[in-house]
């Protein structure tokens, strides 16, 4: 027990260390803007591919539609920030929340399908909301929106980064999380044993998607500009690499896949011509090789909280 | 006292008649049996039991913890009205280890709101806490206490049937449908089993329902044996009444046919 306060005060005091020590770089101009740029890029990608795992690597639905959660976010933040002039930590909650209200609304009808159909459903939803943004001039149309306020630094990352794996962590080490895990595992067995499949699916999807808008807030009040083709198909495919180069049903392995792949195409920009072919390849090796991806299930042992209220119950002796 | 009692109950798929007309009412803590060739709606009738077939015609009342008529029944309730089953070809949670299967068990007896989980407020870590100290209990009374960080797909098959068990034990049921647990187990294994069933019905208090095609298991332990055949109930009695039943020898064995 005591070990377990010790560890998480430890953990804390990392993570604190952690946060002085990158604005104290940034400060004095260590980290430049560039790098700063990538820090972002990173937090953002952490962000999007924790929570997609929630949907597909533990709840096992198989969602293209990510991308359209942070696009709905991103111009949900940019209307609060640029044309309301309100408070970026209103802007923030209120992306996550119109996010998860669009998650609920397509994972109800949507849930009910399986696998691939799942996947085409998801996919149609991008469409939608893509095609409703170019259509919409109040937000800008196909030219984008311009002039988004800049409000999201390396503290805001820090802290949405921390609150999303924190959050989806202790969400999966409940009743709830292992009902998720169940319907991945076994839907028909979870729900003879009192899971309501339809109502965790939609949940977790409620889940992912607030956290997918959080990511578009923090994307569209970094970069200024945002426009309805930065949300397409191929960002969500984008995320889904990460999640599954990193391990499916791992959010360390998200954490490390996001942080992987971005280091890696950040490298190969000095080589435009061949960047997506070395990308392509690095991917089609791991997968080969590692089919689980980098971690597969594995969870890092430092950080493996899950074990928590187990031990302290300790073993029954016969 | 019965514990369920199935009014004419019917199941079509398509035009094939699954489960024709059946009545039938079973007793508060039997062991009950059911038998009968391949294909004579035996698992369908659990599946009507159950909620993941809504019946064609009829009704099926549960009288359990409270008194519960239905004829659509959605299968994740079936748990919160004191029936719990197992599968014929295994469902464990296979990726889940052998406590957290145990764990989904209680899922019905757990409360906490999400709003809890991600606060971990005090009513979180007093739930997990006893619900941990009772799967690891119940795991203890199944000798699976040294495995309960094992992936279940990782255990030998004897003890998968077993985890199976004991995680519908977990849901507290007052029902235990058994969906042919003797299926690819040999002699002795079946043998365990059976005073492993004996052994619940005796500590849990409960009435079981057992689909079996082992004839020593089920002419051993069943009180009362139900015979299925093209859909049909075509016999229910005692193991001996069942035995000698003329029509439950048809089944299995045919009819003589004599030569002109």
């Amino acid at each position: 027990m005591k070990s377990k306060v010790n560890k998480n005060i430890l953990k804390g005091i990392f993570l604190i260390g952690l946060y002085i020590l990158v604005q104290i770089m940034i400060n004095i101009g260590v980290i430049d803007s560039y790098y700063e740029l990538n820090i972002v890029i990173i937090g953002i990608n952490i962000i999007l591919a924790v929570s997609l795992n929630l949907i597909t690597g533990f709840t096992g639905q198989f969602s293209l539609g990510h991308a359209a959660f942070m696009s709905i976010g991103a111009y949900t933040s940019a209307i609060i920030t640029a044309k309301l002039n309100q408070p970026f930590i209103l802007a923030l909650l209120l992306s996550g929340i119109t996010a998860s209200i669009a998650g609920i609304l397509i994972g109800i009808p949507t849930l009910r399908l399986k696998g691939d159909y799942l996947a085409i459903a998801t996919l149609g939803f991008g469409e939608i909301v893509r095609v409703l943004a170019i259509n919409n001039d109040y937000i800008g149309g196909a030219i984008g929106f311009n002039d988004i306020p800049k409000y999201t630094n390396w503290t805001w990352i820090f802290i949405s980064v921390i609150a999303t794996i924190l959050l989806i962590n202790r969400f999966l080490n409940s009743y709830h999380g292992r009902a998720c895990i169940a319907i991945r595992e076994d839907e028909i067995a979870a729900e003879s044993m009192g899971v309501n499949t339809t109502y965790y699916k939609v949940l977790a999807f409620a889940i992912g998607a607030f956290f997918a808008g959080l990511a578009g807030s923090l994307y569209a009040n970094y970069f200024y500009f945002i426009k309805p083709d930065s949300f397409g198909f191929m960002k969500s495919i984008d995320i889904l690499v990460i999640v599954v180069f990193g391990g499916i049903g791992s959010t360390y392995g998200s954490i490390f896949g996001a942080i992987s792949l971005s280091i890696i195409s950040l490298f190969l920009q000095g080589i435009p011509e061949l960047r997506m072919v070395i990308y392509s390849i690095i991917l089609f090796v791991i997968m080969v090789y590692r089919s689980k991806g980098l971690l597969g299930k594995k969870e890092f042992k430092i950080f493996k909280s899950r074990k928590k209220v187990e031990l302290n119950v300790g073993t029954i002796s016969k | 006292m019965w514990a369920l009692s199935v009014n004419n109950l019917t199941k079509n798929f398509g035009g094939i008649k699954a489960i024709r007309d059946i009545n039938v009412n079973i007793e508060k803590g039997k062991i009950i049996g059911i038998i009968g060739p391949n294909g004579a709606g035996k698992t369908t009738f659990f599946n009507l039991l159950t909620g993941i077939y809504s019946p064609t015609t009829g009704e099926i009342v549960y009288n359990l913890d409270s008194q519960v008529r239905t004829k659509d029944l959605k299968p994740h309730k079936i748990v919160h009205y004191g029936i719990a089953r197992t599968f014929q070809n295994i469902r464990l949670f296979k990726e889940m280890t052998v406590l957290d299967n145990i764990l989904i068990g209680f899922h019905n007896r757990l409360k906490y709101g999400v709003g809890s989980t991600l606060l971990r407020l005090p009513s979180y870590y007093k739930a997990e806490k006893s619900t941990h100290e009772e799967a690891l209990e119940l795991l203890d009374k199944f000798d699976l206490l040294n495995k309960k960080d094992e992936l279940a797909k990782n255990l030998p098959y004897g003890d998968q049937r077993k985890l199976e068990i004991a995680r519908a034990l977990a849901a507290k049921p007052k029902l235990l449908l058994l969906d042919e647990p003797a299926a690819g187990m040999n002699p002795i294994e079946t043998k365990e089993l059976r005073d492993l069933i004996n052994w619940i019905r005796e500590a849990f208090e409960l009435t079981i329902i057992l689909i079996e095609h082992d004839m020593s298991l089920v002419m051993n332990i069943c009180e009362e044996i139900l015979v299925f055949d093209y859909g049909n109930l075509v016999a229910q009695g005692s193991p001996e009444e069942i035995q000698n039943n003329e029509r439950v020898i048809k089944a299995y064995l045919g009819e003589e046919v004599e030569e002109c």
